[in-house]
């Protein structure tokens, strides 16, 4: 029961930074391997301006959201258009983004290391504790757990009740029909990839308030929330959040049961059965 | 053969013999960079023997560079050395296979996610073998001299360029060529596109194992974080992607001026290391798709 509930919380976080990613990847059709970095980011804010300023990473939310949303539209008009632009065909752009999301990530990596160390960052939070069903649990990871929830709901809805979120779901499916009915796709994918790394950044600061994160991580986060997003099904925020509370299950287990060095083991181990059995995600359908 | 591929042959092996002197005038740390030139030559070129013609992007280098490590670091001790080569390839190869076999029959996305964090994964694994075992790193004596690990490199850098020379003008090599330009086109021509990529992917693992196992007694102590760093996967995809990976001596033409280039970034800017890396191969992303080769055969094209 312990097990599970702590697994459930932990969930929460892994929706949201795998949410940002499959905006960017589903909609945007950029494979982000910078995206952990962004993430990373965001705790570092989130840690910076609690130790310096005695901000409570919640307000901090509000205030890394909107940056984070310029900053990933300025390297998606920057940087990825140009290749949307040169790329012949869906498969060669997926390599030219690969290559300079994994090129970005380096550069994120040795910035955050400039400016702050290597060393490993955290801070204490709502570190008391909060008695759910008998056992204790961080208050800090159910104020995280239901963040999350709140932003992925949100999401959720703007997603399937709104219009701009209806014109994002259309060019996930299809940017040439989505341009046939009226949709702006260059201007839409850019939203969409700085809407992606806000919400990855946020991610960062919720996670950062009972994780401890240094410059190197990143890599384990993004790892995470690929293997969600093809575990989910790329573009499928239902299967997305199902994955991630089945990955948190495993992280879990694996962590109080064997070892907690051992978490990117488990989730490795369910990407091979993923890749084995359903490659096309849970609730996808086999390609004819 | 025609006279054409003796004279690849005969010059490659010219030049290769000239590269194997250079620990006779050489002092140190001509010889130290040697080592490295040679080390990355192995790995860059063995990397683009499998991701230039297929173009799927490996960023597991670091992954099969540890493993290859590890075997020397448990085995030296049990084992004479000579022995733990052919099991650091055997290593590389099975761990190839199992990443080929899950992901090589999908698409290449799969691939390269799999690889990306495929080295951190081991990396936890060893750790938590070592904790388990209760001892923290590994050491590794023996009487190897600087000459003869670089010796041991070129001899083995001769071999992956006999072996991309030979699998060039094979039947695999062509159906790779083939699955590069259209991967749906060479199912429908018959070829086994699982297998020649598994089977490639294979031979480049291992290559990357064996240069672990040669160059750990230079380490003499490893640990995890040492074997399994993430930058050398990072480095070994710019080097190829410099020089060009359409030609087998392409990642050779970036690989010299990029370890010298790193010597002068590691020695000026030592805080730097990894944000300077990120920046230059963005700018070879951008300005030099091709590498070297792909600029020199630009330039041959614009001259004709």
């Amino acid at each position: 029961m312990d097990i599970l509930i702590t697994g459930l919380l932990l969930s929460g976080t892994y929706a949201l930074m795998a949410l940002g990613l499959t905006l960017q990847y589903g909609v945007a059709r950029i494979m982000n391997l910078a995206n952990g970095e962004m993430l990373v980011a965001g705790g570092f804010a989130a840690f910076a301006l609690y130790t310096g300023a005695g901000l409570s990473p919640l307000l901090t939310l509000f205030l890394v959201a909107p940056v984070a949303y310029i900053v990933n539209w300025a390297i998606y008009q920057i940087m990825l258009r140009p290749l949307v632009k040169r790329a012949r065909s869906r498969g060669e752009l997926e390599q030219d983004a690969i290559l300079t999301t994994f090129g970005l990530s380096f550069v994120m990596v040795g910035l955050m290391v400039w400016f702050f160390g290597g060393d490993y960052f955290n801070y204490s939070y709502l570190a008391r504790g909060v008695v759910i069903m008998g056992d204790n649990y961080g208050l800090n990871r159910v104020v995280a757990f239901l963040c999350s929830v709140v932003l992925c709901l949100g999401l959720y809805l703007w997603l399937n009740h709104s219009k701009a979120g209806m014109a994002m779901r259309a060019v996930s499916v299809s940017p040439q029909s989505a341009q046939l009915v009226g949709i702006n796709v260059p201007r839409l994918s850019a939203r969409a990839f700085a809407l992606g790394g806000a919400v990855t950044a946020v991610g960062g600061v919720v996670i950062s308030t009972f994780l401890t994160l240094d410059a190197s991580t990143g890599v384990v986060f993004t790892m995470k929330a690929l293997i969600i997003v093809i575990m989910g099904g790329v573009g499928d925020v239902r299967g997305t959040i199902l994955a991630a509370v089945i990955l948190g299950m495993v992280e879990t287990i694996v962590a109080t049961l064997i070892d907690p060095g051992l978490t990117l083991a488990a989730a490795y181990a369910l990407f091979i059965l993923i890749l084995l059995f359903r490659p096309q995600g849970l609730f996808g359908k086999k390609p004819a | 053969m025609k006279a054409q591929d003796y004279k690849t042959l005969f010059g490659g092996a010219a030049l290769l013999a000239l590269a194997a002197t250079l620990p006779l005038y050489a002092d140190a740390y001509w010889l130290s960079l040697g080592v490295s030139i040679a080390m990355f030559t192995v790995l860059a070129t063995s990397w683009a023997l499998f991701s230039g013609p297929t173009h799927y992007i490996s960023l597991a280098t670091a992954a099969f560079f540890g493993v290859g490590t590890y075997v020397t670091g448990a085995g030296i001790d049990i084992l004479p050395y000579w022995t733990l080569l052919p099991l650091a390839a055997l290593a590389g190869a099975i761990l190839a296979a199992v990443v080929g076999l899950a992901t090589l029959r999908l698409s290449g996305v799969y691939f390269v996610i799999f690889t990306l964090g495929l080295a951190e994964m081991i990396r936890q694994c060893v750790t938590w073998y070592q904790n388990q075992t209760g001892h923290k790193g590994t050491y590794v004596l023996t009487d190897l001299t600087e000459e003869l690990i670089y010796w041991q490199l070129v001899a083995l850098a001769s071999l992956i360029y006999l072996i991309g020379w030979a699998i060039n003008r094979s039947r695999l090599g062509f159906a790779l060529r083939i699955i590069g330009d259209d991967e749906v086109v060479a199912a429908h021509a018959g070829i086994n596109t699982a297998t020649a990529k598994i089977a490639l992917f294979m031979i480049s693992g291992a290559a990357a194992a064996v240069v672990g196992a040669m160059i750990a007694p230079r380490y003499v102590y490893i640990e995890p974080s040492i074997a399994f760093t993430p930058l050398l996967s990072f480095q070994v995809v710019i080097m190829a992607l410099l020089g060009g990976t359409g030609r087998l001596w392409g990642p050779l033409a970036g690989i010299i001026p990029f370890t010298l280039l790193w010597e002068v970034i590691s020695v000026s800017f030592p805080n730097q290391t990894t944000l300077l890396l990120g920046v230059s191969f963005l700018v070879i992303v951008y300005l030099l798709p091709g590498g070297f080769v792909g600029l020199l055969e630009r330039v041959r094209g614009r001259a004709r």
